[in-house]
């Protein structure tokens, strides 16, 4: 059985140079731009089948019973599954916790979780008989807050824990806490002439991928599976799905298909299993295909936050101490939860230098959706909040709020609240004096310049094409903010990656052929790998192989890892290869030329050459005939777990930093937003590929913008989720994302391959806090809450 | 039920189509033509945008029934669409010669190219100028991106940013923030500028 839609290796033509720092074009553009990529919702099979998810309308209830005959007997029906139909004792599944059952059984805890997965000969029969499936509920008590939640008498969301958390943590329905204690908080508070404090809440932000969840399970002879699938990690789906199938790893293939975006919501399974079930089960590919609806409720979202701050100063502006207090809702399911509290409280001081600090995070087990990764996560929820406080503080001083904030940056040295030092550039200063030295945009840009001075573009003013306004009513807000992430897995997590390369000739050309199990999700890994092997091996044609399992693991596509971390990995074994090149040389050639024993070597252009530039030989004549093929792993310097009391620890790999200046106009009558320009400064280290690091920034900074402005799942107190399409859940539309002008530093850090910096995920920081910085000076209100909505502005 | 139709140049034939079944649908699941893509199937995100008739549509919100005796174009056929448009020839795609055939399209299978240079796929102006530019990062929105750039381009050669982002507010983009598809969609623009004033110094 063949399967006709097939991810594809990608080449890269002997026309390209490109090597890092150049701004080479993706491989994958062709195939995007005609159509022809293959994404993991076009595979496709002669013989096969269309699976589907029935899911519970009830965010906690009993399961009293299921009765799937109905649904079984209908024309065109294969297969209908349930928890009694999984063929191991393994159930559950979770990137950390296994607490996420793969089909329900007993309870449902969230709306929308899976209960019963049904494969039929079309997806509208698969959806009809999944419709037939008579579930008989018992509804229970909803926890869905931080007090419901943490009653003495609240119901718990998993009973018995016995997770490596369980013992820590104050509350059954905690998932993880993280205090960090530093300094003497009390004895610096006294010494502060101003005190600020708030209280910030940010709503459920949804990644919002295009792609949807999505893949096809083709079962094989051996009695094993070949899933294609979109994900952000192969090997960590690998070794949850194996064991619920019972299936050895070796017998349950995965490859990458091609993905459309991810941000986070990838990390979690959501189809893989299921999909697998059903092939297994009828013997046929199954093609599992979300609509947007499933989406929705497919993967985890952003946790939406609520968060307390203190901060003093002295009347000077150099900031005394912080006591923050962080709640963040997890939801059903653990997830990403530890982590994300981890990052929560070791970056809720932001980039600042201060001493003297008291900070708690938790992460509750909720009724509500689940909650895990998401760019920038538990970063970007504290980033709202202090950089809040940091407005509020440099009002209270009368200061400038750039340069209060610059008078406490951290700099290369600085000593986190966790003890760990930051011995890479920090220019958080610098980066704020960028994005303010920046022109301002023209005002009153809907003023078309008509003689008259009547004439108005009313595209350009707040409400847009639906022409609510012709000015009247319109003020202009400028507003900063600046963020720290982490980047990488953090806390003692073995980070690592693999790739193999190989090096032959072909054709009378040298070409290299990297092989790597990363996740591309478009943002862009195929080209800098591609890159990074023409700059260690000196060739110019360069294949990619698609991602899958038969090479070792890549790690995440998150974090804003995969080029620190798989690209660490290629130009790791890049090295080895040249290395096995130079022996090959040596023994070839050795005898002609001294410097083959005496000079540092490097292939450059198809050559062995001298650091001196001397040409000692044609690369194609040292290795042919010969196939120079090497795997292996690489880790950056390991990362320990925070103290569980003090929150001490050497827990972060490097950090990312970016600033933005926010320019909106605000109708103050309606309460419409329009932001006018959204300027952002980074520090990327090396910019491996300077096009596609402006492409991210702008893309992390209109998820920013869209948190601050429109996007938010609605859940309703019982904890049902009101709004799970892309007509009620907004994101920002071309009409809705301003010009995004882009100051990109290099400041090299000198623990890291090429001196790079990760930095996907620090433009979503910023992005936000900024904007609503700009409204509030627009309007004097306060907006302590985003997104901000229309009635927070006018106070109906 | 059968609906005839013809897409990219190409007429074809469809069995089986169940009434409810889009054009998205016959064009993805039943064509062998997954250029169109799958998003939200709402008609919010604009990921699946075609011509119909020459007008600019979600394919999602078009019965299958809706397209009998029509011409559609998909981003499979945009080359040949922009290229017969560029020559003069019948832009609607019903002139024939160019797009895939059904065999063809049953065969589909992607296959390395070369985005460096483009050379060993003929792609439009548009196509270009968004691999040229970087607009395209995970690619999902790009087909429908495309298809409405392009109807942009042939409606208005010399669009103003305002322009831009109108036409393609229908298009929901999640990875690039929307600049580089701006840049794109400019330099299409421009470039089609360039042709035409080429075109016209050598005729003078």
């Amino acid at each position: 059985m063949g399967v006709t839609r097939t991810p594809t290796s990608l080449t890269q033509g002997s026309q390209t140079k490109g090597g890092i720092g150049e701004s080479t074009l993706r491989p994958d553009g062709t195939l995007k731009v005609t159509g022809e990529f293959a994404y993991s919702s076009d595979m496709w099979h002669e013989d096969m089948l269309w699976g589907f998810t029935l899911r519970s309308p009830h965010a906690h209830a009993e399961i009293k019973s299921i009765d799937t005959s109905e649904a079984l007997a209908q024309a065109g029906v294969y297969a209908v599954l349930t928890y009694d139909d999984l063929p191991t004792e393994v159930k559950n599944y979770g990137l950390e916790i296994q607490d996420t059952p793969v089909l329900a059984h007993g309870r449902v805890r969230h709306h929308g979780e899976p209960v019963a997965i049904v494969a039929a000969d079309h997806p509208e029969t698969a959806r009809r008989a999944a419709a037939k499936i008579k579930v008989e509920y018992a509804e229970l008590p909803v926890v869905h807050d931080e007090e419901s939640a943490l009653a003495e008498d609240a119901p718990l969301l998993h009973e018995g824990r016995d997770d490596h958390h369980a013992g820590h943590v104050p509350h059954p329905n905690v998932v993880h806490r993280q205090p960090i204690v530093r300094g003497d908080v009390a004895a610096a508070k006294a010494k502060a002439d101003v005190i600020v404090s708030g209280e910030y809440e940010v709503g459920m932000q949804d990644q919002a991928f295009l792609g949807p969840e999505s893949g096809l399970a083709v079962p094989a002879e051996d009695g094993g599976v070949d899933l294609y699938i979109a994900t952000q990690w192969l090997h960590s789906d690998l070794r949850q799905i194996a064991p619920v199938l019972g299936l050895p790893e070796d017998k349950v293939r995965m490859t990458l298909s091609g993905v459309g975006g991810a941000f986070g919501g990838r990390e979690d399974l959501s189809m893989q299993i299921h999909a697998c079930l059903l092939a297994l089960r009828t013997g046929k590919p199954v093609k599992i295909v979300y609509n947007r609806f499933e989406s929705f409720f497919g993967h985890v979202h952003r946790h939406p936050a609520k968060l307390w701050y203190e901060h003093g100063a002295t009347k000077d502006g150099k900031i005394t101490h912080m006591k923050c207090r962080i709640v963040l809702d997890g939801g059903a399911y653990a997830s990403a939860s530890p982590a994300v509290v981890g990052n929560a409280s070791s970056l809720s001081v932001g980039p600042y230098v201060i001493d003297d600090v008291e900070i708690e995070a938790i992460a509750l087990y909720t009724n509500n959706p689940p909650c895990g990764a998401m760019r920038g996560f538990g970063a970007v929820q504290a980033c709202f909040a202090y950089e809040a406080q940091m407005d509020k503080l440099a009002e209270k001083l009368g200061m400038d709020p750039v340069e209060l904030r610059q008078l406490n940056a951290m700099t290369q040295g600085t000593i986190m609240p966790t003890g760990q030092e930051v011995d890479s550039p920090a220019p958080v200063a610098e980066i704020l004096r960028r994005v303010k030295a920046m022109p301002l945009p023209p005002e009153k840009q809907w003023e078309t310049g008509d003689e008259s001075g009547t004439d108005t573009d009313v595209r350009a003013l707040p409400g847009g094409l639906s022409n609510t306004t012709h000015g009247e009513g319109v003020v202009r807000g400028v507003g900063y903010a600046v963020g720290i992430k982490n980047v990488g897995f953090s806390e003692g997590f073995d980070d690592y990656s693999t790739a193999r390369v190989r090096l032959e000739v072909i054709n009378g050309e040298p070409v290299a052929l990297v092989h790597t199990a990363m996740a591309e999700v478009g943002q862009g890994g195929v080209t800098v790998h591609a890159q990074i092997a023409r700059t260690e091996l000196g060739v110019t044609q360069v294949t990619i192989n698609p991602a899958d399992t038969q090479v070792g693991s890549a790690g995440s596509t998150s974090a804003s890892r995969q080029t620190y971390v798989t690209g660490g990995a290629v130009k790791n074994t890049c090295e080895a290869v040249r290395e096995k090149v130079l022996e090959l040389g040596r023994a070839k050639f050795g005898t002609y030329h001294p410097a083959w024993a005496t000079a540092e070597l490097l292939l450059e252009d198809g050559k062995v050459v001298t650091d001196g530039g001397e040409v000692l030989a044609d690369l194609v004549d040292v290795i042919e005939g010969e196939s120079i093929d090497i795997e292996l792993e690489w880790r950056h310097r390991p990362t320990e777990a925070f103290d569980l009391k003090t929150g001490q620890g050497q827990g972060h790999v490097q950090y990312s930093f970016a600033a933005h200046r926010a320019v909106v106009e605000v109708d103050t009558e309606l309460g419409l937003v329009k932001v006018i320009e959204l300027a952002c400064a980074q520090d990327v280290g090396k910019a491996l590929n300077p096009q596609s690091v402006v492409g991210q920034i702008q893309g992390g900074t209109t998820q920013g913008l869209g948190l601050a402005v429109m996007e938010e799942i609605v859940v309703d107190p019982k904890a049902k989720v009101r709004n799970p399409s892309f007509t009620d859940y907004l994101i920002p539309t071309i009409l809705d994302t301003p010009t995004i002008p882009v100051d990109v530093l290099e400041l090299a850090d000198p623990n890291a391959p090429y001196g790079l910096r990760g930095m996907g995920e620090a433009p979503t920081l910023s992005s936000t806090p900024a904007v609503v910085a700009a409204i509030r000076q627009a309007t004097g209100l306060a907006l302590k809450r985003v997104p901000v909505r229309p009635e927070h502005l006018t106070g109906t | 039920m059968r609906v005839n139709f013809t897409v990219n140049g190409r007429p074809h034939e469809a069995d089986d189509v169940w009434e409810g079944e889009s054009l998205l649908y016959v064009l993805r699941e039943r064509m062998g033509l997954p250029g169109s893509k799958n998003a939200c199937e709402q008609g919010e995100c604009g990921s699946c945008t075609v011509r119909l008739d020459g007008e600019p549509v979600c394919a999602c919100l078009v019965a299958a029934g809706q397209v009998e005796g029509r011409e559609v174009v998909t981003v499979e056929g945009l080359a040949d669409y922009a290229k017969q448009r560029a020559e003069g020839g019948c832009a609607t795609g019903a002139c024939g010669g160019g797009g895939t055939d059904l065999g063809a399209a049953q065969q589909w299978q992607a296959r390395p190219a070369d985005s460096q240079t483009g050379k060993n796929t003929p792609l439009s102006p548009v196509q270009q100028a968004f691999i040229d530019a970087g607009a395209v990062q995970c690619g999902f929105c790009t087909p429908g991106l495309l298809v409405a750039a392009d109807e942009l381009i042939e409606r208005n050669p010399q669009p103003s940013d305002a322009d831009i982002r109108e036409a393609l507010s229908g298009n929901l983009c999640r990875c690039t923030g929307y600049e580089k598809i701006l840049d794109a969609v400019r330099l299409a623009a421009a470039r089609g500028e360039a042709d035409t004033s080429a075109t016209a110094g050598t005729g003078a």
